[in-house]
């Protein structure tokens, strides 16, 4: 920035005068962001922290505690004979991720590719790019409802499996692939849409005069896709990825209304998040809710660090090619 | 141009879909906010109103009871009273609507009471209610058997005397309904009160009883189901005809946890899992496997459906406000909310019967408490009197709602007299449950009921669906118990 103003004809006193002027407004333009940031998430994220370190919760009505008791709230969640313990919950969480995120990157790109591509003259990309996005307008708690009836043991869908066998329902929510795969499946068609309008912002932004060069040069369309289009579209793509990993993290709502807060069976369903709902529901337990939320704040802040870096890292390298240049 | 027409039409679309769809779902999921509840409940009791002229007459005539409450000066205009369901609503409605004071408006305020919502929401509520605004205050709230003793050993609720309720006014009620809102400290107050006793009994669906027993009447039936092991055999044959003896894992659920030895929870803070508990886990189980029931759940659309015209079910286990309020709702082929009636010929109105069925139980009951800071004392008391220290206004509630009122010597009339029920095929029921009332013992009630009925349930569920061993589902249990009540312990050798 110092460089800059230097590179200008006038003179550096001036400008520091007239910055001067007008800085204060700066500041108080940032006020309302500032004070609520302060209230509403420092304050409570420093409280989080604290607590995370008390025996505290509510038996019937009166409460217990605050009572100092160190770590042992986070060797609970470590505790690995429990059913509820931290790389479980972790490992639940990250797969259903895994099993929504990977259909939804490939359906994305291939609609993108799609949608961006001039030689193929897709018709009413408006009706269709609606269509998609529609999913996510919908509340997740009331799709999950729907999935819920619609699989439920008296649903249509079992309806259809007992005329066309003839044999008994499936019960789609007694079984963890099944429950695991209604999950990603609502997560897929709820975040696709989103995907594919992100990728297209980053596909639309590719210079057609690069692709125009490979396909002189002879490449064929997938070569063109593979060699000249991810590259080129790679930082968006990492931030889809992240976005998307730290969303995945806090995943609640789906298996919660889908499993009815159960997380069956046999806990194989049940996020991170849906442990810290169990923990602050009846008893209002604020001691271990906060150690699992300092847990889940350190590795989606890790997870930032790593897109922050990414980013950084890439101007950097543009920035040293120009000046190489 | 034509495009973004298009995109907001579809938007609106998705959007409106949802709202129906939250909307047709169920009007009790969300705390009605208090305008809302006001208007439809003036609404609704206006056309309940003309939906019940005769009984409303007969009403005034039998019970006497029809001089206006009185809104003492410097009392509360607004009756706040919180729910967990439309039950109590439609009675108020029915009853005591015409007897408010003019200008004082209730509201109900209904959270559901799954997952324990019903009891956050009071726990959050009542610390503060003595501070809320007047309009805001709860003056009265209903609770449950299963979690009934934390507000009645709590500073929360008040002690109905001082709402100005006699011992006269009480002394018709069954004694167990007085006990379960006793304190348990000296002072032995009595913090609330009942319409309502509970007794449990086993209603079957005539027309499969005589399919596979040869007989609906209901002594044979009794005989034929008199224990375990004769309810079993009948299950097998029930089970060869192409019938359930029983709907889901839960059904039965209550007729062993009545029964139990020792609270769930003993003086070292550690969760006893009592024998007969686990009695009922085997049992379903074996039903289970052996195809005797459906696999459905309490309270899902499955369990409700097989209670309807089309259900294969042989019966159900329920209490006396299930029979007259869950059970008739379920029965009917055009459900109430779609213009049905109550009335024989619609689905299987008509063709249900009680009996004893193998062991005594109760489930459930529904106690009125005023809230500690309510504004409207007097109104709480009059309500309290009115609706649940009346014999005569107990008859005629009875023959009307056919739910069992709370008061002995009521019910022993109308079980002598001719009193029939049109749903039970002509049947006295009551009669039944005056022999079973007086059984009723609740002693072993802890605060902890509702959580760890409704865990175990949960957590056994995957046993029974096979999907986890007993042991696992145990340590489930144990771990999901401990969350729900962090002070609580698992027992050093189980």
């Amino acid at each position: 920035m110092a460089q800059a103003a230097n590179a200008g004809n006038v003179p550096v006193k001036a400008r520091k005068g007239q910055i001067g002027k007008y800085k204060k407004w700066g500041y108080i333009f940032m006020l309302p962001f500032i004070l609520v940031f302060l209230v509403f998430q420092a304050w409570p994220l420093i409280q989080t922290f604290y607590y995370s370190m008390f025996r505290y919760f509510k038996s019937g009505l009166s409460w217990i505690g605050p009572e100092f008791v160190g770590f042992d709230n986070f060797v609970a969640i470590f505790d690995m004979s429990s059913g509820n313990n931290i790389l479980a919950l972790t490992w639940n969480t990250l797969i259903m991720w895994v099993l929504g995120f990977v259909p939804q990157i490939i359906i994305s790109l291939l609609f993108a590719y799609w949608f961006t591509n001039v030689r193929l003259r897709l018709r009413c990309l408006g009706f269709f790019k609606t269509v998609m996005y529609m999913p996510n307008l919908i509340m997740a708690s009331a799709f999950a409802m729907l999935i819920f009836s619609i699989f439920s043991d008296i649903g249509p869908i079992n309806e259809l499996i007992k005329h066309t066998t003839g044999g008994e329902a499936f019960r789609f929510l007694s079984y963890t692939g099944s429950t695991m795969g209604l999950v990603a499946f609502m997560n897929f068609i709820m975040w696709f849409g989103n995907t594919t309008i992100l990728l297209m912002a980053a596909m639309m932004g590719i210079n057609e005069s690069v692709i125009e060069a490979a396909e002189i040069d002879g490449a064929s369309s997938s070569q063109i896709f593979w060699k000249i289009t991810l590259p080129l579209i790679r930082p968006i793509l990492v931030y889809v990825m992240i976005t998307s990993l730290i969303g995945g993290l806090q995943m609640f709502d789906v298996p919660q209304i889908l499993t009815g807060g159960q997380g069956g069976p046999n806990n194989t369903t049940k996020t991170l998040i849906m442990y810290l709902n169990e923990q602050i529901g009846t008893s209002k337990n604020y001691g271990m809710a906060g150690a699992l939320s300092v847990i889940i704040f350190i590795v989606c802040a890790a997870l930032s660090l790593v897109v922050y870096y990414f980013f950084a890292a890439d101007r950097s390298n543009k920035k040293s090619k120009k000046g190489g240049k | 141009m034509k495009k973004r027409i298009l995109a907001a039409v579809l938007a609106s679309a998705s959007i409106l879909g949802a709202v129906a769809g939250c909307s047709s779902n169920n009007a009790t999921s969300s705390t009605a906010s208090s305008s809302d509840a006001t208007s439809s409940a003036t609404d609704s009791s206006k056309t309940e109103d003309s939906k019940t002229e005769d009984s409303k007459t007969e009403d005034s005539s039998n019970a006497g009871t029809s001089d206006k409450f009185t809104l003492k000066e410097g009392e509360g205009k607004t009756l706040n009273i919180a729910v967990w369901n439309e039950e109590f609503k439609n009675y108020f409605e029915k009853y005591l609507q015409d007897k408010m004071p003019e200008g004082v408006t209730v509201n109900f305020k209904i959270t559901e009471n799954k997952d324990n919502a019903y009891q956050n929401k009071l726990d959050e509520d009542l610390p503060k209610n003595e501070a809320a605004s007047a309009d805001d205050k709860i003056d009265m709230f209903l609770f449950e058997a299963d979690y009934a003793l934390k507000y009645v050993n709590s500073e929360y609720t008040l002690d109905v005397k001082s709402l100005g309720l006699t011992d006269e006014d009480l002394s018709g009620m069954y004694q167990y309904t007085k006990d379960v809102c006793t304190t348990q400290d000296d002072a032995k107050l009595l913090k609330g009160v009942s319409w309502q006793a509970t007794p449990g009994l086993y209603a079957y669906r005539r027309s499969i009883a005589k399919d596979v027993l040869g007989t609906d009447d209901p002594d044979k039936v009794q005989e034929a189901l008199a224990d375990w092991t004769k309810f079993d055999e009948v299950a097998a044959k029930a089970a060869d005809k192409g019938y359930k003896m029983l709907s889901g894992y839960d059904d039965a659920y209550r007729t062993f946890s009545n029964n139990v030895a020792a609270p769930w929870v003993n003086e070292n803070k550690e969760i006893i899992i009592d024998d007969n508990i686990m009695k009922w886990v085997d049992q379903t189980k074996t039903y289970t496997d052996k195809g005797y029931n459906n696999k459905t759940s309490l309270w899902s659309d499955a369990w409700a459906a097989d209670q309807g015209p089309e259900g294969k079910v042989f019966g159900f286990f329920y209490s006396t406000w299930g029979i007259n309020f869950t059970l008739a709702g379920n029965s009917l082929a055009v459900k109430e909310k779609d213009g049905g009636k109550l009335e024989v010929g619609n689905g299987g109105y008509g063709d249900w019967a009680v009996c004893y069925g193998p062991q005594a139980y109760f489930w459930g009951g529904s106690w009125l408490a005023a809230a500690k800071g309510t504004d409207n004392a007097t109104l709480v008391g009059d309500v309290m009197r009115a609706f649940c220290c009346n014999k005569d206004f107990g008859v005629q509630f009875t023959k009307d709602t056919q739910d069992y009122y709370n008061n002995e010597a009521a019910m022993k009339e109308l079980a002598a007299s001719d009193f029939k029920s049109a749903f039970l095929g002509g049947q006295n029921h009551i009669a039944l449950f005056v022999e079973t009332a007086p059984k009723i013992d609740m002693s072993k009630i802890s605060i902890y009921d509702q959580g760890l009925n409704e865990t175990f349930q949960a957590k056994f569920k995957e046993y029974f669906d096979g999907t986890v061993d007993k042991d696992t589902a145990l340590k489930n249990f144990y771990e999901a118990a401990i969350v729900k009540y962090p002070e609580l312990k698992k027992p050093a050798d189980a």
